[in-house]
């Protein structure tokens, strides 16, 4: 149970997070892992169970693995000793890193060479370059030299210069970085030091509200207890306060500002940023530090006056610059699927090529003697009056160089620009999406985020959506709602009255700052203090909840100067919301230390002791507080998950009490409420002295550390007696229902895997719509491998009967899924352990894929991964996971586009996502409909960009055959590269980023169009083929009609090349503007614009007398001939494109086809009826 | 962030907030509202754009076939006839006789002046890679950039001295030559101004002569008068533009007087030009012109057939719209309303 979703307790959150931040290359070691083990759930349960489940650092191997827990002594070899106060020493042996940090990747020196060399990571580039390298060689120079780098130069450039940009920006920031400043104890006074002078081994003292300039050990703090609180924002995004610790040893020397000298022996630096493993040796004692005694870089110091520390990792070692890396990188779909035609191109390219260099061997073996003086070719030549051969190597080698001659010429069959332009449209695209007002959410000021710039169009053909449940689907504020006491329920529902409690505290009002509505009877009772049995164990239970936590608060002014907050920090939003809960009742906790608390109780202020304190870890699911009272009583209250609580209370006495509590957890949880039980000990003087002993021996241990205090806290908490339970509400978030009725109308299967309970999962099933009540459930719940097979069997069977069955009943209609009952199937994580461990997890997918709806429950992060990887192995459909939570990283990593919410659980799930947003809603707009756009748009690009560039080779193909075979191309050189830059380039990526083949309102309306995507109609084998043939056909009328046209004329070369390269272009454009659906301004003015730039380009290149063609265009221009053969060509190459999309659109019409008229023609009736319609999700 | 908002019950707080607000800016723009025309293919709009098209096609068709028709063209092939009899061909071209050839043409209709003469070539790869590259645009044009030949192999340097004009094409030049007599009295060929005025402007140097040309071991074509200036050397500056096809004419030059139907011409020409070792054909054309050009009937075919086409479409469709109509835009007809209703 993951009530308190605590990251640092959690290790498979950090582990799954360490996937992420180690970017590409984690990316593939999860894969590997996925197919090796199989997601194999057995280790992840005794993973779950020992806790000592190796951790992956990226790509850091072995070596690492040693750190997962406190359980190795470090070997000299692998520790770096720093002498604290004692930079010089320090640095003696080993130069450590400085603190100026660099996150430039270029210096002025290494920028071209290392800018290129990353460059041609990409494969496309790879090829421009062989062959522009191949042009170079005289045997081959197709095209002059200037010109056959120029595409690929350009690209280069463009790509150069966006990247100096970055990396200017990221050189000032490092500047100002390293320029901060700090007070930094030199010759025992504290002096400011720049940022980048900072040494390891130096101490250094931060004041409040100041960032952490380097990794630091605690020494100490103004809290004589040693505490610090830091925000870790920019790190993690985590805006709660987090604690740590000074050891309390060295708290007290630098209290008394005595000189101190110290050994530090810490590990290698490491991107862990949630471990840390260290000892001190300091005047012969040594003592063990762990994550609490360090404050990383990137930190702030809150609510603590000072701190010193002894800098330990300075600048690029440091743990956040450590985890600087980029977004993870996934391939587009699409771009998978592309691959397969751009072979076929190749194929085809290597096809033209072989014809062209077959027919100039069959043309050179026929006119073989007559070559020597054939007037066009000679190959006699008489340099210095010898005889010899000129250019000619040979009929083999001729073959051979016009083969490779061709594939220059034919270079863009392969179409490269449509890397570059497709990357160019997704920036647009995502442009938009994250200027798109629907996807802003107010409540945390937050825009849609693409962190993932590849996957664009991955979003309109998702099948199958896997969400979290809590802060995905709920917006995990959690709002106290119910308690039960000693058997006894409280709800506050019936008497819901907001009730604001304050208390004076020297003559200023305190005041909590969240308002909770609260049970009259509950206050009542409460105020009663020890007047009654009820009232004493209502005093327990709110001391419990104002007690048992880790929450600090924090005081902040108001504008009236009487009255303060106090706002409750802490890592678990439920741990928050049952402290306010507390203070509502009267039990305010204001002040906690490490060593105490302060609790205002009605008015009184008490103060305990904090003597121990057991945080939450997820194999105890429960944590607890040893509290000394005043009267030197001491109480330990434990909070915890029920299953883990139920078994650690001692059922011998009150019965009925826990049978009560049982019951009303039970309907607590039916009613989808999240519930804790509240259990208290009465410790005497030998239990406390026991348990003092060993906890003081485990945490001082050096080895195996945590093992140990995870023993102490169980043995400790154990018969304990009943308090109560709470029940917190967490609040679906705006729109849930619907947006899943428009996902679930939109064809895709919505799975919803949560770490709740059963109950608590169905009942949020029903508000949130995903169940319905005409469904038939099925419930999986089984404890061993043998009940789980045969309940899947049997569930199985069953679906399969219900499918057949209604699909007897509906025979004569066709086979229509719409008229089955839909199944509902519920897992839980106990079943999915047996399941997906072996040869069931196809029984379970077979099972799976016929329900409509599928809610895990009790599920482990890593198994969320396993059921993302079971249906994405199985099937080509696309999925989508969408979580919030560090539980959620390993999921959303997993599936083929990875949603993160920026809620309320950090930003863990953000950094390891492709998408990021703040509602889970936004799903509807980003899916519906950006998802839906930009995969029509894109599929559509990428078909019109095959046909672009295979035209223009048919064309020069089609010349060939009747130069000789000799590659002339009749088309000028520079009109030929410009021709994907410049002539058509631009219009394809306008239209890839601005044209709509529907409306928004329309794709909300009808969820169904979404289908579109997941049928894969934009782009498929089909539509390919039909667009090469068009592509034939075209370039046979542009070729032919003006060769014919002038067959036995005066006609030059570079006339006709004219004639060509404008009618080619003209052509291409139009046929485009045939397909673009909304002409606004911008699609205007870059197809009529592209049209007018290559007359003039063409005119500008016949102006230049040094080419031979010069002034063609003019004379050719001057005749009517040369116009009606470009009319005459347009039309007739367009016609059978034109007829078949008239047939197809009127006699066959696509759903998109008929919203898209209702969308012109529909809306004027409609508004004429007067009805308006209402968006689903506004 | 969440702290941030958490600071801000006061009003001071909430106008920050808002100063602070990521929420984009609306503009049409950035919500991809832009306004614009979505055209749909109606099928009024498709069969009117039939119609318009054969409007426009067809007309056009029958003017260009008129203007085809008009145009008078006299072909006569003569590479073979002139060297009737003759064993050796090749030898017999490449050797010094006497190559004179009459023939005569017959006017079958009255041709209105200008005639243009032209000669043809069958099977000339003038667009041969090797041929098209074979030339020297600087040295055409600068006196100072005689030497810059390296483009122009193997007919660079002769006797160790830069050809001018260099290169296989000018080597080749053409060199048959004609004289016409009509009704017994000689007939003027105006060979000025045949050559395209920008090439002997910018193309073709005033100043630049011919030098060494044709002084090699083997003779491509015509010998160039070496005191004449290149941008006069009308003949080659045609030559020069070479060919888009492999069948090509280039313009001989012009007669200025009209030809009367029935009449005779007989032509005097001296047959030089070496089509023999790649059997290539040469043809002596006389041919007027029309705003079209030459004699070509493609276009106007070509032209009838796609109006014809589009406006048997238009018919087409019309008769099926009025058989089977769709209502646009009924969402009766959408899949998921389809299906359940017994389709």
């Amino acid at each position: 149970m993951d009530t308190t979703k605590n990251p640092s307790g959690d290790s498979s959150n950090f582990e799954s997070f360490m996937h992420n931040s180690s970017s590409r290359r984690s990316a593939t070691a999860m894969s590997i892992q996925s197919r090796s083990s199989g997601w194999n759930s057995t280790r992840e349960v005794t993973f779950a169970h020992s806790g000592s489940k190796p951790v992956r650092y990226g790509s850091k191997g072995a070596d690492s693995e040693a750190l997962s827990m406190s359980q190795r002594e470090i070997s000299d070899e692998d520790a770096r000793l720093i002498y604290i106060d004692d930079p010089e020493r320090t640095n003696q042996r080993f130069e450590f890193a400085g603190n100026s940090i660099r996150t430039g990747k270029y210096s002025v020196f290494t920028f071209l060479p290392r800018n290129l060399f990353e460059q041609f990571h990409r494969v496309a580039y790879v090829y421009f370059l062989i062959i522009a390298i191949l042009n170079q060689l005289p045997q081959l120079a197709v095209f002059g030299r200037g010109v056959s780098i120029l595409p690929l130069a350009f690209v280069l450039l463009v790509t150069a210069v966006k990247d100096a940009y970055e990396d200017w920006r990221r050189h000032r920031s490092d500047k100002v970085e390293n320029n901060r400043l700090a007070l930094v104890l030199v010759d025992g006074n504290f002096q400011e030091k720049k940022w980048k002078e900072i040494r390891v081994g130096e101490i250094i003292k931060i004041s409040a509200n100041e960032a952490i300039p380097c990794d630091f050990v605690l020494l100490s703090t103004s809290d004589p207890t040693g505490v610090a609180y830091v925000q870790t924002l920019n790190l993690d995004g985590e805006s709660n306060l987090k604690t740590r610790y000074a050891k309390q040893e060295t708290q007290s020397k630098f209290h008394d500002r005595e000189r101190v000298s110290g050994l530090i022996k810490c590990e290698k630096p490491n991107r862990n940023i949630y471990g840390f493993q260290a000892n001190m040796d300091i005047e012969g004692k040594r003592l063990s530090l762990g994550s609490s005694n360090i404050i990383l870089r990137g930190c702030e110091l809150k609510n603590t006056k000072w701190a010193l520390g002894v800098a330990v990792y300075c600048g690029r070692e440091t743990k956040a610059m450590l985890n600087n890396s980029g977004a993870p990188s996934k391939r587009s779909r699409l771009e998978t699927r592309m691959n397969s035609e751009i072979i076929m191109l190749s194929v085809f390219l290597v096809a033209l090529c072989t014809v062209t260099s077959v027919c100039a061997a069959v043309w050179l073996k026929r006119h073989k003697n007559e070559l020597n003086l054939l007037p066009y070719y000679r190959k006699l030549y008489f340099p210095e009056g010898k005889e010899d051969n000129y250019e000619y190597y040979g009929w083999g080698l001729e073959i051979l160089f016009t083969f490779l001659m061709s594939v220059i010429v034919y270079q863009i069959m392969i179409p490269i620009s449509l890397y570059i332009s497709m990357e160019l449209v997704r920036v647009g695209q995502a442009y938009f999406m994250i200027k798109d007002s629907r996807m802003y959410d107010e409540a945390t000021n937050s825009r849609f985020q693409c962190r993932a710039l590849n996957i664009n169009e991955d979003l309109g053909q998702i099948k199958y959506v896997f969400s979290d449940k809590t802060g995905t689907l709920t917006e995990n504020k959690m709002e106290f709602q119910c308690a039960s006491i000693y058997g006894v329920d409280y709800s506050t529902a019936e008497a819901s009255l907001e009730y604001e409690q304050a208390v004076q505290v020297d003559g200023k009002v305190l005041k909590p700052k969240m308002k909770v509505k609260v049970n009259q009877d509950l206050l009542q009772l409460s105020k009663s203090r020890f007047a009654n049995v009820e009232g004493k164990q209502i005093y327990d239970f709110f001391l419990a909840l104002a007690a048992c936590n880790t929450i600090v608060p924090i005081i902040t002014e108001t504008s009236d100067p009487a009255v303060k907050l106090i706002d409750y920090q802490g890592e678990s939003p439920d741990e928050q919301a049952l402290a306010y809960a507390a203070a509502a009742y009267g039990f305010m906790l204001i002040e906690r230390t490490s060593g105490h608390i302060v609790v205002d109780i009605h008015g009184e202020r008490h103060r305990f002791n904090v003597l121990g304190l057991h945080e939450f870890d997820s194999d105890r699911k429960r944590m607890s507080v040893i509290l000394g009272y005043s009267d030197n009583s001491v109480k330990l209250f434990v909070k915890g998950a029920d299953t883990s609580m139920l078994s650690v209370i001692d059922k011998s006495s009150n019965k009925g009490i826990i049978q009560a509590t049982e019951t009303h957890l039970h309907s607590y949880s039916s009613l989808g409420l999240r519930t804790l039980v509240i259990g208290m000990r009465d410790l005497n003087a030998s239990d406390f002295e026991q348990w003092h002993f060993a906890f003081e021996a485990a945490s001082t241990a050096l080895i195996g550390r945590a093992a140990l205090l995870r023993k102490v806290a169980t043995n400790v908490e154990n018969n304990l007696c009943i308090l109560g339970a709470t029940a917190i509400e967490d609040k679906l978030q705006q729109g849930v229902p619907e947006s899943i009725e428009s996902l679930r109308s939109a064809g895709i299967k919505v799975w919803v895997l949560t770490g709740d309970k059963q109950e608590t999962a169905i009942s949020i099933g029903y508000s949130s719509k995903l169940l319905t009540n005409s469904m038939t459930q099925i419930i999986i719940k089984s404890n061993n491998r043998e009940h789980c097979r045969r309940s899947l069997h049997d569930a199985l069977v069953m679906s399969r009967k219900n499918t057949s069955a209604s699909g007897v009943a509906n025979y004569p209609e066709g086979s229509s899924d719409a008229i089955t009952i839909p199944i509902a199937l519920i897992i839980d994580g106990t079943s999915l352990v047996y399941i997906l461990d072996n040869e069931l997890e196809e029984e379970l997918f077979q099972l799976a894929s016929r329900c409509s709806v599928v809610l895990c429950c009790r599920v482990a992060p890593l198994q969320k991964a396993g059921i993302v990887a079971l249906v994405k192995n199985r099937t080509a459909d696309m999925t989508l996971a969408i979580g919030d939570g560090a539980n959620d990283v390993s999921m959303i990593q997993m599936a083929d586009v990875g949603v993160g919410i920026s809620g309320q659980e950090g930003r863990q799930a953000v950094m390891a996502s492709d998408f990021a947003m703040g509602q889970f809603r936004f799903l509807v707009p980003l899916l519906l409909i950006h998802g839906h756009w930009n995969y029509q748009r894109l599929g559509y690009m990428i078909l019109y960009n095959f046909y672009r560039n295979a035209i223009f080779v048919l064309i020069l193909f089609w010349y060939v055959l009747f130069t000789a075979f000799t590659l002339t191309t009749a088309i000028n050189e520079w009109s030929s590269m410009l021709y994907s830059i410049i002539y058509t380039a631009i219009p394809t990526i306008v239209v890839g980023i601005l044209d709509k083949d529907l409306s928004k309102r329309t794709l909300l309306k009808y969820p169904q169009l979404y289908g579109a995507g997941q049928r894969q109609e934009a782009y498929n084998n089909k539509l390919f083929l039909f667009t090469m043939a068009d592509t034939l056909w075209q370039s046979i009328v542009v070729f032919f009609v003006p060769f014919i046209a002038y067959w036995g004329s005066t006609i030059d070369v570079a006339s006709i090349g004219d004639l060509w390269t404008i009618s080619v272009v003209i052509l291409v454009n139009l046929h485009l503007a045939m397909d673009v659906i909304r002409w606004n301004w911008i699609a205007h003015a870059a197809i009529w614009g592209s049209i007018i730039a290559t007359f003039i380009c063409v005119m500008v290149i016949d102006v230049i007398p040094a080419l031979s063609g010069s002034w063609a265009i003019f004379h050719a221009a001057s005749n009517g001939l040369f116009w009606l053969c470009l009319l005459g060509i347009v039309i007739a190459a367009l016609l059978p494109r034109f007829v078949v999309k008239f047939i197809h659109q009127y006699y066959f019409p696509s759903d998109i086809q008929i919203s898209r008229e209702a969308d012109k023609f529909g809306n004027q009736r409609v508004n004429r009826g007067g009805q308006i319609e209402m968006h689903p999700t506004r | 962030m969440a702290s941030s908002s958490a600071a801000a019950p006061g009003s001071a707080d909430s106008t920050a907030a808002r100063r602070n607000t990521k929420r984009p800016k609306y503009s049409k723009f950035t919500q991809q509202e832009l306004p614009a025309c979505k055209p749909i293919l109606t099928p009024r709009a498709v069969i009117s754009a039939f119609l318009l098209v054969s409007v426009v096609f067809v007309p056009i068709g029958v003017a260009s076939l008129i203007a085809s028709r008009k145009v008078v063209e006299i072909v006569h092939r003569y590479e073979s006839s002139c060297l009737k009899g003759v064993d050796n061909k090749i030898a017999y071209i490449q050797s010094s006789a006497d190559k004179t050839c009459k023939i005569t043409l017959k006017v079958d209709k009255h041709m209105k002046s200008p005639i243009y003469v032209y000669y043809q070539l069958d099977n000339f790869y003038q667009n041969h890679r090797r041929y098209v590259k074979s030339r020297s645009d600087q040295q055409l044009r600068d006196p100072k950039e005689e030497s810059s030949t390296s483009a122009c192999k193997p007919e660079d340097i002769a006797n160790g001295r830069a050809i001018v004009p260099c290169g296989l094409i000018a080597w080749s030049l053409f060199n048959d030559t004609y004289s016409f007599s009509y009704k017994n009295k000689s007939l003027t060929v105006n060979k000025k101004g045949i050559a395209w005025k920008s090439d002997r402007e910018h193309k073709f140097g005033k100043n630049v002569l011919p030098k060494n040309f044709q002084n090699g071991s083997i003779i491509g074509g015509a010998h160039l008068n070496e005191s004449i200036a290149l941008s006069e050397q009308e003949d080659l500056i045609v030559w020069m533009r070479t060919a888009a096809l492999p069948t090509f004419r280039k313009l001989y030059g012009k007669i200025e007087v009209d030809l009367d139907e029935g009449e005779n011409i007989s032509v005097k020409l001296q047959n030089n030009y070496n089509t023999y070792s790649f059997n290539g054909k040469k043809k002596l054309v006389l041919s007027t012109t029309s705003w079209l050009g030459g004699k070509n009937d493609f276009l106007g075919i070509a032209y009838l057939t796609v109006g014809g086409l589009c406006f048997f479409l238009a018919l087409a469709f019309t008769i099926v719209y009025f058989v089977k109509p769709r209502q646009l835009g009924d969402p009766s007809y959408l899949s998921w309303n389809r299906n359940p209703g017994g389709h």
